[in-house]
């Protein structure tokens, strides 16, 4: 096998139309090669040193690079301030040097079920700009995750970067997970919510949930929720929509009844965070541990 | 395939002759004869294996050793200079933190990050500096308590 290391996208293009696979951080490829889960590629091109995919770009829409790394995602002012979900998920990703070195890319096009940035990243309705020796596209990400480690990109196509839509003042996202141990851990089962409202109440919200499908899945039929306020009866709704579009498995970290049960525990209380940022209350980064939510001090 | 790569290990360029799928542990281990770093579970569980590139810490048994090329490579025996040792080992010798020793490098390194980038950090954030780190036999409080004491002592130096 080989390894190039890129400077550019053009460099990573070539590499990748001659067949190369693109290696970031190298915690899911290089990992699950050592657990013997898959063989490595015949050839790979490091894209870790491509300065232009390690950006992040204010503005509407907001630019994340695809190697932007956890632990900047959790420490980034722009994130942290505006899309304040995934930098929740972010600091929760395995230990300090799984978030030095994995990035937002990897994670979203490794495509795991259990991924924790992928519902932060539906809820604030990013996109993911894919781009190939051909051109560019973007791809909603329910379009992109097909199946658990799955995606619908080309095997050209690199992910060049997050494409995120502004957002307005009144609006606070977060992302809450179970986990057993507060380090090394995946989530048990996980959800991100991003609210906006309209003085004392909503007027819109979106739900995504981690680990309860065959990929991250968005909850559908809260458009009824608006113009109410987020009391304890509509977060008991929310969970129960949550528990209800979960399909969950049971495997040897939970049973899918207790997925069920949880998911919907977790849902409300993403949507109780997201809303409490929303109003402008400060509840530092990550949620889980802010809140005591998850696992146990 | 094989690459000739050129390693930067503790200030030393160290070119070697090594197969693509090398981990940088083992090539750290057995080309270059720094067998401080210590490999453990081999798939990025227990941290014993953590060596620093460009100052931020990385699971070396995980980490494609030809994709170290061109970063700075700290392992444990670039902590003491000369026969002095570094604050942080001195310190976890004194607070009772080294049993058996297997992880200390992998811990040393962790923390010695952790102080880089914090040079004061809370309990909180000695914990989750460390949290990629496991020991069997000290119970990490005494490990705890060396970063602590190594925080205090480089801070009140005015370091
Ligand atoms: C100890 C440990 C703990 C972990 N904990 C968590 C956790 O808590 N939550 C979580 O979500 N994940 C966790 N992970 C998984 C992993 O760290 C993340 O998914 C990480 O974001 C992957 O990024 P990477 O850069 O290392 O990906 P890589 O391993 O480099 O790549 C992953 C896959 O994506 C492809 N790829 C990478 N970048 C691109 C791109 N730009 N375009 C196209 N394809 C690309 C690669 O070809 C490969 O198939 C953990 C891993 C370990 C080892
Ligand atoms: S040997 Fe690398 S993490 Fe255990
Ligand atoms: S001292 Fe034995 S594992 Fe930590």
């Amino acid at each position: 096998m080989s390894m190039q290391i890129a400077t550019s996208v053009d460099e990573v293009l070539s590499a990748m139309a001659a067949g190369a696979r693109p290696i970031a951080g190298g915690t899911d490829l290089v990992v699950g090669h050592r657990q013997g889960k898959a063989p490595l590629p015949e050839a790979l091109v490091a894209i870790d040193r491509v300065a232009e995919l390690g950006e992040i770009t204010d503005g509407d829409p907001l630019r994340i690079g695809a190697t932007v790394t956890h632990a900047r995602l959790m420490t980034d002012d722009v994130v942290v301030g505006k899309l304040t979900a995934i930098a929740d998920a972010a600091a929760l990703v395995g230990s300090p040097s799984t978030r030095n070195v994995g990035t937002l890319g990897g994670n979203v096009m490794n495509g795991s079920p259990a991924m924790d940035t992928g519902a932060p990243l539906i809820v604030l309705g990013a996109e993911a700009e894919l781009t190939s020796a051909t051109g560019t596209r973007t791809v909603a990400l329910d379009e992109l995750w097909t199946g658990p480690g799955r995606t619908s990109a080309e095997p050209g196509e690199l992910c060049t970067a997050l494409v995120i839509p502004g957002r307005p003042d009144t609006s606070g996202s977060a992302y809450v997970r179970l986990e057993y141990r507060r380090a090394m851990e995946i989530a048990v089962v996980g959800a991100a919510a991003a609210v906006t409202l309209d003085g004392a109440t909503v007027s819109s919200v979106r739900i995504a949930l981690t680990a309860v499908a065959p990929t991250i899945i968005e909850v559908s039929g809260l458009d009824a929720l608006a113009g109410r306020v987020p009391d304890d009866g509509l977060l008991a709704e929310v969970a129960e929509l949550a528990a209800e579009q979960a399909s969950p498995i049971s495997d040897l970290r939970a049973t899918d009844r207790y997925r069920r049960h949880t998911i919907g525990v977790m849902a409300r209380r993403a949507v109780d965070a997201a809303a409490r940022r929303a109003a402008g209350e400060e509840i530092s980064v990550p949620v889980n541990r802010a809140l005591g939510i998850g696992a146990a001090a | 395939m094989s690459d000739l790569v050129n390693l930067q290990v503790n200030g030393v360029a160290y070119p070697v002759q090594i197969a693509t799928d090398r981990n940088l542990s083992g090539v750290l281990r057995d080309e270059l004869g720094l067998t401080g770093t210590k490999e453990g579970c081999d798939d990025c569980e227990c941290g014993a294996c953590m060596v620093l590139l460009d100052g931020q810490p990385v699971n070396s048994c995980s980490y494609l050793a030809v994709q170290a090329q061109g970063r700075e490579i700290t392992t444990v025996e670039g902590l003491a200079d000369g026969d002095e040792l570094h604050p942080l080992q001195r310190n976890i010798l004194a607070t009772g933190g080294v049993q058996c020793g297997f992880c200390t490098p992998g811990m040393l390194m962790s923390a010695e990050a952790l102080l880089e980038r914090n040079p004061d950090p809370t309990d909180e954030e000695i914990r989750i500096g460390l949290s990629g780190n496991l020991c069997r036999c000290t119970g990490y409080a005494r490990i705890l308590a060396a970063v602590k004491a190594t925080a205090v002592e480089l801070n009140g130096s005015g370091a």
